[in-house]
């Protein structure tokens, strides 16, 4: 990466952030921004890169935006609004901005947008990626994501959504919803094998540093880290590979490590949210010997906070390494998950534990219709195969 | 920003269906009626007229010159239209936080938020 494509993965949110903060029009912002990054590519490359490069790029982009302006009478009452700013112009070095990425970001993922355009809109305002490489991450006509974008920045100004740290009362709600979102990039990038699980990292990290006192960004952010540390160790020439056989080896390091110190600083906070609570699971899965009552309480738990039948079933399979396939079979009986592949496959291993082979033989036919990640197919045909 | 805010009765019980009314205690029926005199006394609020049921509703359509009158609401019955106020507010959240103090909201309808176009 060049030191330019270094500046832009590292200021664009931020710039584009405060610069919608300032002239509060998405598009100019954007449009803003992009030509105070060309423009640095010209001049950083000459002159050398500022001693301070983001108040460089926002003034540029903000001088930029009002010589805009200027030239389109449409947005005089704008201009209006820029012109006691425009007169500190000569103090570039010293002027601070305010960073407003926390306000974006929960402008880009307030609820009355969409999930696929709260998506988007994160990825394209804070993250910086292009449309195209949006479109390509979630395998839609790059038209339709530059309509979905049009669309929600449309509705944004339209609608009257805030720019804005929600108050107090709605921020619980406000920031699960942010949480989600980055959680979702991060899930794209985890199945379809693209850079959006560094992205969603790199959000959640910024998350972290912008809100240090809540615990559930950092159980997010421990969660995607540990996750993403086994990423390389899934998959052995195409075959899906279970945690229990994965080559230790090949997990990453560094980010086990920065993944467990998120954790504990997680827990300092008494953080017992669902995603704190995920990742103490995760985290319970990279040690060398898994506790698995340590798991199964952490599920029930889980449980507790989402009501969902999904972390039962997996509640199910750590209760089955603890007290046996039984117990978790037993926890299986009253999920009402027909169309889900994991009940049939948990079924049919627990089954088969149990020697009751053509119970589990029926189990992984009724997962086999359910399944289409090829590796996963091939997974299940050999465990068919194996019962004969 | 000037919002209306369109209300959806749905299955919320009102005067107009008596009898589902009754199902409500009075303290309910209370409450219904001091929920709309608070909306309607709030700051920014300008109260919409009430309308009568969505049975009483004639939907007209013009075809090649032709006047085709049907009767009945535009939307189904349960999603018509039962009334609606307008909100000058600064935000979308501050008309999401009114609309969610509007009874027919929690009672089996729902509240749609349209910012008012400005030409």
């Amino acid at each position: 990466m060049s030191d330019l494509e270094a500046a832009y993965r590292d200021h664009w949110g931020r710039v584009v952030a405060t610069l919608i903060g300032l002239l509060g029009d998405f598009d100019l912002a954007e449009e803003a921004a992009q030509e105070a990054f060309a423009l640095a590519a010209e001049r950083w490359r000459r002159d050398g890169t500022p001693s301070n490069p983001t108040a460089w790029l926002i003034t540029t982009g903000r001088n930029r935006a009002i010589d805009r302006i200027r030239r389109d009478r449409t947005h005089e009452t704008k201009l209006r609004l820029l012109e006691p700013a425009e007169a500190v112009e000569d103090e570039m070095d010293d002027a601070t901005f305010p960073d407003e990425r926390l306000e974006l970001l929960f402008t880009c993922c307030h609820p009355a947008l969409s999930l696929d355009a709260q998506v988007a809109l994160t990825l394209r305002t804070l993250g910086g990626l292009t449309t195209e490489q949006i479109a390509r991450a979630f395998l839609v006509p790059e038209q339709t994501m530059a309509q979905r974008l049009v669309r929600a920045k449309r509705k944004i100004a339209a609608a009257g959504i805030p720019f804005r740290v929600p108050p107090p009362h709605l921020l619980p709600d406000r920031l699960s919803a942010v949480l989600a979102t980055i959680y979702l990039i991060f899930n794209q990038g985890y199945t379809s094998g693209g850079t959006l699980t560094d992205e969603a990292i790199r959000l959640g990290t910024a998350l972290t540093v912008l809100m240090p006192d809540e615990p559930e960004p950092l159980g997010l952010l421990a969660l995607m880290l540990l996750q993403d540390a086994r990423r390389d160790a899934r998959y052995e020439d195409g075959a899906l590979v279970l945690l229990a056989d994965q080559d230790r080896s090949r997990w990453d390091g560094r980010k086990l490590a920065a993944g467990r110190t998120a954790l504990d600083r997680a827990a300092a906070l008494h953080g017992a949210g669902p995603y704190v609570v995920q990742a103490s699971i995760a985290a319970q899965h990279t040690e060398p010997v898994r506790d698995w009552v340590r798991i199964a309480a952490l599920y029930a738990d889980l449980a507790t906070l989402t009501g969902s039948p999904v972390v039962e079933l997996n509640r199910a399979v750590a209760v089955a390494e603890a007290e046996g396939p039984e117990a978790g079979l037993r926890i299986t009986d009253g999920l009402d998950l027909e169309g889900y592949r994991y009940l049939h496959t948990t079924r049919g291993e627990l089954l088969r534990r149990l020697g009751r082979t053509a119970e589990a033989r029926e189990a992984y036919r009724r997962a086999l219709p359910l399944v289409s990640d090829p590796p996963e197919r091939r997974f299940v045909e050999e465990r068919l195969a194996e019962l004969g | 920003m000037k919002y209306v805010l369109l209300i959806h009765q749905g299955t919320t019980p009102t005067p107009a269906h008596p009898e589902e009314w009754a199902k409500l205690s009075a303290e309910e029926q209370q409450q219904v009626y001091a929920d709309y005199q608070a909306l309607n006394q709030t700051p920014g609020v300008t109260p919409g007229t009430g309308l009568q049921l969505p049975e009483t509703a004639t939907t007209v359509r013009v075809q090649d010159g032709r006047t085709l009158t049907t009767d009945g609401p535009f939307a189904e019955t349960k999603e018509a239209l039962g009334g609606w106020l307008t909100y000058e507010a600064d935000d979308l959240d501050a008309a999401i936080e009114l609309a969610s103090r509007i009874p027919a909201a929690r009672m089996g309808g729902a509240v749609e938020i349209r910012p008012v176009a400005e030409w």
